[in-house]
């Protein structure tokens, strides 16, 4: 039985042992369709022309986990930005661990997807929220007919909420090989303002595919400032599928940090609109060995006067493939939007490969659009430079590629974040200097 | 040069005309029966008198084309071509080798003179040999003897096929296969002529070889095939250019062009497409899915260079396979649409061999309704050490119904590579129209003198020739687009 297979067949024994309101009953209802109809993406598939999950499917996922699992704090430290004090949401495979969490309700909302479908008091947000972004996609779909348990983030009017948000999934791989489908939904409200680390991370070596969708709504003037931290280990498979919807003179940006993960596919959806809307998408990815880092991004500017601005960097080493697959679409309406994308790419491997696609398409004349890639080596020179004044070789690299990556990082607001990719940067590229120099 | 042309005469001109090249010359023609099977097929390969090697080579083409479907993935809209409904071979009858131009039927010889390519002209004011092509099937090759002093053998294909057999087997189908894709594989199977040039080693051609191509016979489909070969350390510049008359019903357009640069060679190739592009509704106009590809070998050059104003939908993407090492690959490419023409162009830069380069230089135009894709592919492949590429795709847009598109892939697996690439979307400023209009420039002079500007990079590349006549034509194409 193949995975598609399965899941569909699993779908009706699922749906009967959550209990929820006809709303989202429907909704899965509707979604397992889409699902069963469409399949999962082939490579005939323009947006999944340079990614295949065949090898990934083939794998015989267990679906529902079969038992809960513990973790000490101890042992999974080190993948929390632990320096600062945050809210956290954690799930161990796929459930809710109390334990290592720290939510809230007091003024605003950081709890869990589960209990939001099922209290009445979610449900006008869930109703006028829950599925409203996601596309209707596969993947998506097949996500939102599984969806139960997750982050829910809700920040109400006029709040500046003071410690960021981790949401962390772990998995234990207690079984030998295991799909996941969590499902994050963050709203905030007029003038607030929300900072949000997600993270996925396998704690064996069996292994994960997770299905994540997250579907971001930012109201009037809101700020909302998201980090994907991705460094899982070489059996992970991840397809993340976020979508931001955003109303006017709202900012909204994701920084992916992709460092790890066998298969890693971004589907990263913007959707503008109101005016005046500023939108950020910023990515660096540092992989090696046969890891496949796949960055799909959409910027649809709907109304006028909208900026978004978008800046990619890659590393690839050994047999790596990145892929770069940004769009972005100005409608009739949206004059004087000005959208920005760079794409910047650095091969340092034979094997390595890399494909990108910049796609632009344009339907209002008073724009300002423009778009750039690059593929490059590290400069000779430069290298010659630092090497005559006694750094050594594997430094130097290290020292230009942290660099070129930099104005990526530049844009990151929680130091303590920075500091970590740093570190992580570091320890990927085999090197022991602080580069915050 | 005799054919001074100013703003007034343009300005002249854009009042009265509607069309200019669409009229229709009624030329008694031979033609087939509609729809296409293996028949017609054969038909056509014996009406042409060609080797049985060339008619097996048809079939198979033909049987492969049977189990394709047709291509979707272009970002343009049309109703689809029946291929049952047309008519695949139509020809001038009577056809006698002629000596002098006297012999030509007087009606053609009308014709050309309204296209303003009178031969007889053309042989003593300017140094071009013309291969006329009127629907299909060549009609006068002038200049045929200077060439031949040279070993330069420039001819229609039929004739190669009578005349050189050796040279068109050994290379037809090499570059662009039968099978290569839906409207190659319908043009190999059923192709009803063309050009076929050849340079010998050394030669470096002393003259601009042209061709015109025209649709001249109400529900036929136009199948060009062209294949040039440039022997080593070779020269040559080819041009190409296309008129098509007014017509309601749409017309299919399939041509393929195959280029071979062998080592040291260098080929230029220009065109300049001017089909009928649709009345101002978007009614009637040709369809013209081309595919047009170039193989270069050790230090080769092929340069393409292209001003697209015509064409109801455009679907074209002339390529370049950079197989030897230090070979090189241009692309130089305007496209202009307004009212409701549909573009989908771009070039493939396939980098094989080491220290191959390519330039790529799209400047895209769109006015009225039209919507103007870029889709271009950037490969280097493992082995090809040092590549290099430099791709700039610069739109302009006229009015907010129409649309601009780009659609870069760029693939690499070699970590020496160096590939850049760059695109603008941007619109007339208004200060520039401004500055123009304080200084007695009207808003449509203007515009013309601004989009001028804008193309210049790519009109630059063109051979004299054709730089005036694109030039007027970028001005015609856009006319009635001031909004």
């Amino acid at each position: 039985m193949d995975l598609k297979e399965k899941l569909t067949a699993s779908f009706l024994a699922f749906e009967n042992q959550v209990d929820t309101d006809t709303y989202v009953h429907d909704v899965r209802n509707e979604a397992i369709k889409i699902f069963e109809e469409k399949g999962f993406p082939s490579k005939k598939e323009e947006a999944w022309k340079y990614t295949s999950l065949n090898s990934v499917l083939k794998q015989d996922y267990s679906v529902f986990p079969k038992k809960e699992n513990a973790i000490e704090y101890s042992e999974v430290k080190k993948y929390f930005i632990h320096d600062i004090d945050t809210y956290n949401v954690v799930f161990i495979d796929g459930k809710y661990s109390s334990h290592l969490s720290q939510t809230t309700h007091d003024g605003i909302d950081v709890c869990l997807m589960s209990s939001a479908l099922t209290k009445p008091k979610y449900r006008l947000v869930i109703e006028n929220y829950f599925n409203k972004a996601a596309t209707k996609d596969s993947l998506p779909s097949l996500n939102t007919a599984f969806s139960n348990e997750g982050a829910y983030i809700h920040i109400p009017k006029n709040k500046l909420v003071q410690k960021p948000i981790q949401i962390i999934y772990f998995s234990t791989g207690s079984e030998a090989a295991t799909m996941l489908q969590p499902r994050n939904l963050v709203v905030v409200d007029e003038n607030s303002h929300v900072q949000i680390i997600e993270r996925h991370q396998s704690l064996t070596d069996n292994p994960v595919l997770t299905n994540s969708v997250t579907e971001i709504f930012t109201n009037k003037r809101a700020i909302v400032d998201y980090y994907k931290i991705q460094n899982d280990n070489q059996n992970a498979t991840l397809i993340d599928n976020t979508f931001i919807k955003q109303k006017q003179e709202s900012v909204a940006s994701v920084h992916t940090f992709s460092f790890g993960g066998k298969l890693v596919r971004n589907n990263l959806n913007f959707y503008q609109l109101g005016e005046r809307i500023e939108s950020i998408l910023k990515g660096v990815t540092i992989i090696g060995d046969k890891q496949h880092v796949d960055h799909n991004t959409l910027v649809h500017h709907i109304e006028p006067n909208c900026e978004s601005h978008q800046d990619y960097k890659g590393i690839f080493g050994e047999s790596s493939t990145g892929v770069f697959n940004g769009k972005i679409i100005v409608e009739k309406l949206a004059q004087k939007t000005n959208a920005f994308q760079a794409n910047n790419n650095i091969l340092i491997s034979d094997k390595a490969t890399i494909n990108t696609k910049p796609q632009l398409e344009i339907f209002a004349d008073d724009v300002k659009c423009s778009h750039g890639c690059t593929i490059g080596q590290l400069d000779e020179s430069a290298m010659f430079y630092m090497q005559s004044r006694g750094i050594p070789e594997k430094e130097a690299k290290a020292l230009l590629m942290y660099a070129f990556s930099n104005n990526v990082l530049n844009s990151v607001k929680i130091p303590e974040i920075k500091q970590r990719i740093t570190k992580i940067i570091a320890n990927k590229l085999g090197v022991n200097i602080g580069f915050d120099l | 040069m005799s054919n001074k042309y100013t703003e007034d005469d343009l300005r002249e001109e854009l009042k009265t005309k509607e069309y200019e090249y669409g009229f229709y010359t009624d030329i008694a023609s031979d033609t087939f029966p509609i729809g296409l099977n293996e028949d017609i097929v054969r038909a056509i390969s014996l009406k042409k008198e060609e080797p049985e090697w060339m008619t097996e080579w048809r079939l198979e083409a033909f049987r492969a084309w049977e189990k394709m479907i047709e291509p979707e993935w272009a970002n343009v809209h049309y109703a689809k071509p029946d291929f049952q409904a047309i008519s695949y071979y139509s020809a001038p009858n009577s056809k006698p080798k002629y000596d002098s131009l006297d012999e030509v039927d007087p009606e053609l010889l009308a014709t050309f003179a309204k296209l303003g390519i009178s031969i007889d002209e053309q042989k003593k004011l300017s140094n071009v040999a013309m291969d006329v092509v009127v629907d299909s099937v060549s009609v006068a090759t002038t200049f045929k003897k200077t060439l031949g002093e040279k070993g330069i053998i420039f001819c229609s294909i039929s004739e190669a096929l009578r005349e050189h057999p050796e040279l068109v087997r050994k290379y037809i189908g090499t570059v662009v296969p039968q099978k290569d894709n839906f409207y190659a594989a319908l043009n190999s199977a059923v192709f009803s002529d063309g050009s076929f040039c050849y340079i010998p080693k050394g030669v470096r051609c002393p003259m601009e070889l042209s061709t015109y191509f025209r649709i001249n016979q109400a529900g036929t489909g136009q199948f060009e095939r062209t294949l040039v070969i440039a022997d080593e350390g070779s020269y040559v510049s080819y041009l190409e250019g296309c008129t098509a008359p007014s017509r309601d019903e749409n017309q299919l357009h399939a041509a393929v062009v195959e280029l071979i640069a062998m080592d040291d060679a260098e080929i230029k190739y220009s065109t300049v497409q001017n089909w009928y592009p649709g009345n101002a509704e978007g009614k009637g106009g040709v369809f013209n899915f081309v595919t047009k590809r170039g193989l270069c070998e050790k230090n080769a050059k092929i340069s393409w260079t292209q001003v697209e104003t015509g064409s109801a939908v455009t679907w074209k993407y002339p390529s370049c396979v950079l197989k030897g090492d230090n070979s090189v690959g241009e692309f130089y490419s305007i496209a202009v649409t307004n009212n409701y023409q549909q573009a989908d162009t771009g070039t493939k830069m396939i980098h094989l061999g080491k220290n191959t380069k390519s330039t790529i230089i799209s400047k895209g135009i769109s006015a009225g309704k039209s919507q103007n894709s870029y889709r271009g592919l950037v490969k280097i492949s493992p082995n090809a050490d040092n590549a290099r590429n430099f791709s700039q795709c610069d739109s302009l847009l006229m009015g907010n119904e129409c649309g601009a598109h780009t659609f870069p892939y760029i693939e690499v697996k070699n970590k020496t590579a160096k590939i850049e690439h760059e695109a603008t979307t941007s619109k007339i400023g208004e200060d520039q129209i401004f500055y123009c209009n304080q200084r007695g420039i009207d808003t449509e002079k203007a515009i013309a003198l601004i989009v001028n500007g804008f193309s210049k990079e790519v009109l630059n590349k063109l051979p004299m020739e054709f730089a005036v006549e694109a030039q007027k034509l970028l001005e015609i194409s856009l006319e009635g687009s001031v909004g």
